[in-house]
């Protein structure tokens, strides 16, 4: 077991996937010997070759597209869009093409790959690096939303992403990259996807969560602990696409709470679709409105830093909303 | 890398036998086609998208590659490809009548959206030109395996090439410059084949390209590109053979561009006559390319009269069975618009 911080775990899911399974190749913008503007295939064109890590022409739709009919062809492409906010050219391919392959083809062609892109603000990114752009992709039957808030679970993930026999979108926060540490088993071990992960047991208020705001409303639930004595459960829900609706409704059933935090805008963010579930299944157990904490209505996070710490949301907000609840 | 324009007689013979295989699945494929118009017409199927004018471009390609084996990534139009490949005039009308057991999609998608994983043809959608770049993908795995070693280049079993088609109103999508990209940059086995006839459902080629061939892009990607008379079977069959060639042999790309014409309209729904004149429809079938290989091949003595009512009355035959048993076939009920979301996991 040994600390790493969230990104070392992707590079190190990617690094022993490459050794286990010839399939399996990256591709994407200076993914090569630059190794990512983020440097998470830092290392992996020295040890695996050009064949292997693939620099592509800067053009997202190819980066996917070529990836679609490498999987088809039998291989595990990784493909890496280097922001989430520079997906949308290969929106089409991933609509129309990869989640729609397996359906349209009555079962004959799969499309085992994996889309990987860095997502979320708070990094100064001004609105064309800080997006959040899962929940056009959780619209989408045929495809897996995965969203890792720690290092294990983005190791354990990552691997069970390569080897889906499906398309699974894997957005990282890329806030979180090195500010996010953990321990991180040795060697091989997957985290299946599909189910949540409780990152905090309580029982006043269910605070539902991924990514960096998974990892913020842990650090929440402790303020208010220490503060106000409030009991707030932690639900990280990992996958996003396909849900787990039963963690969501286990953790309802014992608080009758729920605050949904996510940092997309607010109107048609994932959030919505956690509320309807609580709505629709968890009426019986609802003590107080189902609360949604989010990003505001505005096209993008703007870049000077007050405005963009106008639109983040963080640990204090989110402990101030776990506080209002929990008094309803 | 100049375009040529290609010609048959500076290509080796072709046999009698396969000539006259040629010439049967053109006329089946017509024979075919026209049925299902006629289905449309008499108001029994809900949509058709035709390759008529079409099949010389089809079957001579159709006939050049490892077909089965070689990924294949047709388009809508490519009714006699895909029957050359090995789909079967039932699998057709089970996907126009939407039926159950249409090998495609399960019927779930449109008629002639091909799909059939036994024949390496790899499903499409109707979104134009999305499948070039996946065949560049499939033709980047095949030079990937070879170079990892999960592949014997020589294996004539395992996939040495993807083919892709198109029409040449497609080629304006940002989709088919990527996927020239990728095949040019990496010099894949990789051939694909424009079937330009002319329109864009209604919009003409000139207000499409100020070039006046999409081949003339081709050298832009480090690509060979070649323009052929895509109403001569055996020139078609001719350039693809040459273009299967360089791709098994590691020498690159090629994009062929078969010019034809498209004597029908767009498909079902459309009415081509706000368009173009009829004269120049006229014009173009008399340039038939059944009729036309009709006449070569009866004045080379390849073929009888004889033989073509023969082969006419099988035609007829097997248009009549694949109509009737698709009659006769049950829809997929409709809770089968449950399957087929995800792929299981693999044990």
């Amino acid at each position: 077991m040994a600390e790493m911080t969230l990104i070392q775990a992707i590079t190190q899911a990617m690094d022993e996937e490459l050794a286990r399974d010839k399939r399996v190749f990256i591709t994407g913008e200076d993914v090569g010997p630059r190794g990512g503007v983020f440097r998470a295939t830092m290392g992996l064109f020295d040890k695996y070759g050009a064949d292997r890590i693939v620099d592509s022409p800067l053009a997202e739709l190819s980066i996917v597209a070529i990836g679609i009919g490498a999987a088809v062809a039998g291989l595990r492409p990784i493909c890496e869009i280097q922001f989430a906010d520079f997906i949308h050219p290969a929106f089409n391919q991933i609509v129309s093409e990869a989640s729609k392959m397996y359906y349209r083809s009555n079962g004959q062609w799969n499309v085992p790959m994996v889309i990987r892109a860095p997502y979320g603000g708070g990094i100064s990114g001004g609105l064309y690096h800080s997006q959040s752009v899962e929940a056009f992709f959780t619209h989408l039957p045929g495809l897996k939303v995965v969203i890792p808030s720690t290092p294990h679970d983005a190791k354990g993930l990552l691997k069970s992403a390569v080897r889906d026999p499906n398309p699974v979108m894997f957005f990282e926060p890329k806030k979180g990259y090195r500010a996010i540490k953990g321990d991180v088993p040795e060697g091989d071990y997957t985290v299946p996807i599909g189910p949540a992960r409780i990152a905090r047991v309580g029982t006043d208020v269910s605070v539902y969560a991924y990514g960096m705001m998974a990892h913020y409303a842990t650090i929440a639930a402790e303020m208010v602990a220490q503060s106000d004595g409030i009991a707030a459960e932690v639900v990280d829900l990992r996958t996003l696409l396909p849900v787990d609706k039963e963690a969501i409704l286990n953790s309802f059933k014992k608080t009758g709470k729920a605050l949904i935090v996510y940092e997309d805008n607010l109107t048609m963010g994932y959030g919505a679709e956690v509320a309807a579930i609580l709505a629709n299944e968890g009426f019986e157990y609802m003590d107080a409105p189902v609360r949604r904490l989010a990003g505001p209505d505005v096209p993008g996070v703007p870049f000077s830093h007050d405005m963009q710490e106008f639109f983040m949301v963080n640990p204090h907000k989110i402990a101030d909303a776990i506080r209002d609840l929990a008094a309803y | 890398m100049a375009v040529k324009t290609q010609k048959a007689q500076q290509a080796p013979p072709v046999s009698p036998e396969l000539q006259r295989e040629m010439y049967w699945y053109m006329l089946l494929s017509r024979r075919l086609d026209e049925r299902t118009w006629m289905l449309h017409r008499q108001g029994k199927i809900a949509f058709h998208i035709s390759a008529i004018g079409h099949e010389a471009a089809q079957v001579g390609a159709a006939f050049a590659f490892n077909r089965g084996v070689d990924y294949a990534y047709p388009y809508y139009r490519d009714l006699a490809m895909c029957l050359v490949i090995g789909m079967t005039p039932l699998d057709f009308m089970l996907g126009v009548y939407g039926k159950e057991g249409e090998p495609s999609s399960g019927a779930r998608q449109m008629p002639s959206h091909w799909s059939n994983k036994k024949l390496n043809i790899v499903s499409q959608s109707a979104s134009v030109a999305t499948q070039v770049p996946h065949a560049a993908g499939s033709a980047f795995a095949i030079k990937y395996r070879q170079k990892v070693g999960l592949q014997d280049p020589n294996d004539p079993t395992q996939p040495r090439l993807a083919i892709v088609c198109l029409g040449e109103g497609s080629t304006s999508q940002g989709e088919w410059h990527e996927g020239m990209n990728w095949a040019g940059v990496h010099q894949l086995p990789f051939i694909c084949i424009v079937q330009n006839n002319h329109y864009a459902i209604s919009v003409p080629f000139d207000q499409q390209s100020a070039v006046p061939n999409v081949a003339d892009r081709a050298a832009a990607y480090g690509v060979k590109g070649v323009v052929v008379d895509g109403n001569d079977v055996l020139a078609m069959y001719h350039v693809t053979r040459e273009a299967v060639e360089r791709a098994y042999n590691g020498e690159g790309p090629t994009l062929i561009e078969a010019k034809t014409y498209r004597p029908v309209p767009h498909s079902s729904d459309d009415d081509d006559r706000s368009y173009r004149s009829r004269e120049e429809v006229e014009e173009w079938k008399r340039k038939d390319p059944i009729l036309r290989f009709q006449k070569v091949l009866t004045e080379a003595g390849l073929l009888t009269q004889a033989d073509i009512d023969e082969m006419e009355a099988r035609a007829k035959r097997i248009v009549d069975e694949a109509q009737k048993r698709a009659e006769e076939t049950p829809y997929p009920p409709g809770h089968a618009a449950l399957g087929d979301v995800y792929a299981p996991l693999e044990s």
